[in-house]
């Protein structure tokens, strides 16, 4: 949709700066942290895991169990997360052609928490491994209501969200109402529900990996249908789309893409909402850069939000959602001011 | 199911009233309560006389001043209600425990106590209101507790969670004294100070080469410094609590400890208190599976040690358990 150099030149750029400050951003994370590793060695030591790379850390059993078994592996879930929960925004929010939703308005967030709740309430923690399951199962059933509620309804988008609004607030109340039955569980089910990357594992990401694989690779194939999109159902159909199955697709993408990322981490709000308008001003509104791109300054974004979190109060920690929200908000009216506004 | 009294009897057999919602039922059992509130207090301890028992009602009315303020009891409760475990508690080793009709549904020691569904944490005054207390015990004023149940002329004791091991002593003698065992009391506490004593002289306090994680929760790790109250009965030993490095007056001595320093703090013991299924399931096991975590002292000499999740969290009478649960521990470590 997009010619001429100068546009080219700017996507160029804005994927090269994309890639530098997810780089930079997963380099910050695995140096810096509670434990007082050496950063130089830290940094070696990672070197040293490249093909045909052999340096000498200089760290110890303790300190290399602390960078690759604690720091790295949840670096690296933020980068996932953050990543999914960015795509995932971007994604709704050019099928519903409206600048306010990401997963949490789909019966997405609130289907994942009544999920864990179920799981922390009445499985209790005979066993452990059902709370990711069930988060992840809530969030996808939450979507999937909200999209049958409306899709009878009629058709069109905001039929769709006014559903999706309904269910979460009912889910959300069922979630309440069985919180309020079991008042010995509140503090796990709401430390789950404000998020958290604090006890990352390898094996979590392993988890999640091929569901976020699918779901990345699902939307992104999208990104021109929804350039089509925005511009009106009745110029997607003249062109031989299906605007209706475009939106299921893309849906389906984005919902498992936020399940993965919430059964993993919790509930981690804001960065599905802001992510994509900030990588709108830097790049243009084609969904075929904004989405890519969100999920490279997504993943980025969670990581340094994550290293903030464990750090500036060290050796204590912040909640994630309290930093997202902190440092998020400044930044984004920061960039909504300085630069020029553009189609959602 | 506690016994309902009298004076209720006329009014819950009346078809009608079981017609009418439980709403309105209750709240015209509240007016007939309150009505009979004063009356009732000159006769309730004459019914149930035992020599000690008289000598005890002697004692009234009583003025205890607790997190509330000075709360006076004008005679012996017999109804008592309790929504706090350390309160069931330390009632039941006042020998109080014959008074109490109804616990709320977290206390479970002693065995045998009136169980029920009340809860101290969202509490509901009519449901409480239909055991017919003269006396309410509370460890925190939610939901207008102590404000609803004083316009219905029933005292209240508010004993919030000790900040310290005096507290608790304290919240035994007040419960004592609000009851009419204030001699009973004073002995347990007495026993339960000799008891810590010589636990902690035999174990020692000088173990400052011993440093200690308290996990309070996983995922977030959350912990408790040395300025809490567990954090004090540790620190009997002169362990020292690797999250104090923390500490932050925000957190109220509970800090979200980085996983990565609890690991890299190297500590030689940690205490689990989120051990039971109910609250976290974790155990020595699951400790030692966490990736990271096999290098830490504690979990190489298996010296990470389940507290009992009920006795590390409650600051009653079974503290002399706990202290030694701790001393245990701190015994089996290898000396440096």
């Amino acid at each position: 949709m997009v010619s001429g150099g100068r546009s080219r030149a700017r996507t160029v750029r804005a994927y090269g700066f994309a890639v530098a400050f997810l780089a930079a951003a997963v380099l910050v994370g695995a140096m810096a942290g509670a434990a007082d590793l050496n950063p130089l060695g830290t940094a070696a030591a990672l070197l040293d895991r490249l093909p045909f790379v052999h340096l000498s850390s200089g760290l110890g059993p303790l300190d290399r169990a602390v960078l690759f078994q604690i720091r790295l592996p949840r670096v690296v879930l933020g980068a996932l997360v953050g990543g999914a929960l960015s795509l995932a925004g971007a994604g709704y929010q050019g099928v519903f052609r409206n600048p306010l939703v990401d997963s949490s308005l789909l019966g997405s967030s609130a289907g994942a928490g009544l999920g864990a709740t179920i799981a922390i309430v009445h499985l209790g923690t005979s066993s452990p491994a059902a709370l990711p399951v069930a988060a992840f199962v809530g969030s996808l059933a939450g979507v999937a209501v909200a999209y049958l509620a409306g899709a009878a309804g009629g058709p069109g988008t905001s039929t769709l969200l006014l559903a999706g609004l309904a269910v979460s607030m009912f889910l959300t109340a069922v979630q309440t109402y069985l919180l309020q039955r079991s008042t010995q569980d509140i503090q796990r089910v709401y430390s789950w529900l404000l998020g958290s990357l604090s006890a990352a594992t390898w094996h979590q990401t392993g988890q999640i990996l091929p569901y976020l694989a699918v779901a990345v690779t699902v939307v992104l194939l999208h990104g021109r249908h929804l350039d089509v999109l925005s511009v009106g159902d009745e110029e997607a159909r003249s062109l031989g789309m299906h605007p209706g199955r475009i939106r299921l697709v893309v849906v389906a993408g984005c919902a498992l893409a936020a399940a993965g990322a919430v059964a993993v981490s919790g509930l981690i709000g804001f960065v599905g909402i802001i992510v994509p308008h900030a990588v709108r001003r830097l790049a243009g509104s084609s969904y075929r850069r904004v989405l890519p791109l969100s999920m490279l300054f997504g993943a980025g974004f969670l990581v340094l939000a994550d290293t903030l979190a464990r750090t500036v109060v060290a050796p204590a920690e912040l909640p994630i959602g309290v930093v997202t929200a902190l440092i998020g908000s400044p930044a984004f009216i920061w960039i909504l001011r300085s630069t020029r506004s553009v189609r959602t | 199911m506690a016994h309902h009294p009298d004076q209720l009897r006329p009014l819950r057999r009346t078809p009608l009233v079981r017609a009418l919602s439980t709403a309105t039922a209750i709240v015209a059992a509240t007016a007939v309560l309150a009505g009979c509130g004063s009356s009732k207090s000159s006769g309730g301890s004459a019914s149930s006389a035992t020599p000690s028992a008289s000598a005890a009602a002697a004692s009234f009315p009583v003025t205890v001043s607790t997190a509330n303020g000075g709360v006076t009891i004008k005679s012996q409760p017999q109804h008592i209600v309790s929504l706090s475990p350390t309160a069931t508690e330390d009632l039941y080793a006042v020998g109080a425990g014959k008074q109490v009709v109804a616990v709320d549904s977290t206390s479970n020691y002693p065995s045998g106590v009136p169980s029920s569904s009340l809860s101290g944490l969202t509490p509901n005054i009519e449901a409480i209101v239909k055991y017919n207390p003269d006396l309410v015990i509370a460890s925190q004023d939610t939901g207008g507790l102590v404000a609803g149940l004083t316009k219905l002329g029933v005292p209240v004791l508010i004993e919030p969670a000790a900040a310290k091991l005096d507290d608790a002593y304290q919240q035994i003698d007040q419960i004592g004294q609000a009851t009419g065992h204030a001699a009973q009391a004073a002995q347990t506490v007495s026993d339960m100070k000799s008891q810590i004593a010589a636990t902690v002289k035999e174990a020692g306090t000088t173990h400052a080469n011993l440093n200690y994680f308290y996990e309070v929760s996983a995922n977030p790790y959350y912990s408790a410094t040395s300025s809490t109250f567990f954090g004090q009965v540790v620190s009997l030993f002169g362990l020292k609590n690797i999250a104090d490095a923390a500490d932050k007056a925000s957190d109220g001595g509970y800090p979200q400890l980085a996983q990565e320093y609890i690991v890299s703090a190297q500590p030689k013991l940690i205490f689990l208190s989120d051990n039971a299924a109910s609250d976290g399931g974790q155990s020595p096991a699951i400790v030692a599976a966490r990736p990271g975590w096999a290098g830490i002292p504690a979990v190489k000499n298996g010296q990470v040690i389940g507290l009992d999740d009920d006795i590390a969290s409650r600051w009653g009478p079974r503290l002399p358990e706990l202290v030694k649960e701790i001393a245990q521990a701190v015994e089996k470590a290898p000396a440096q």
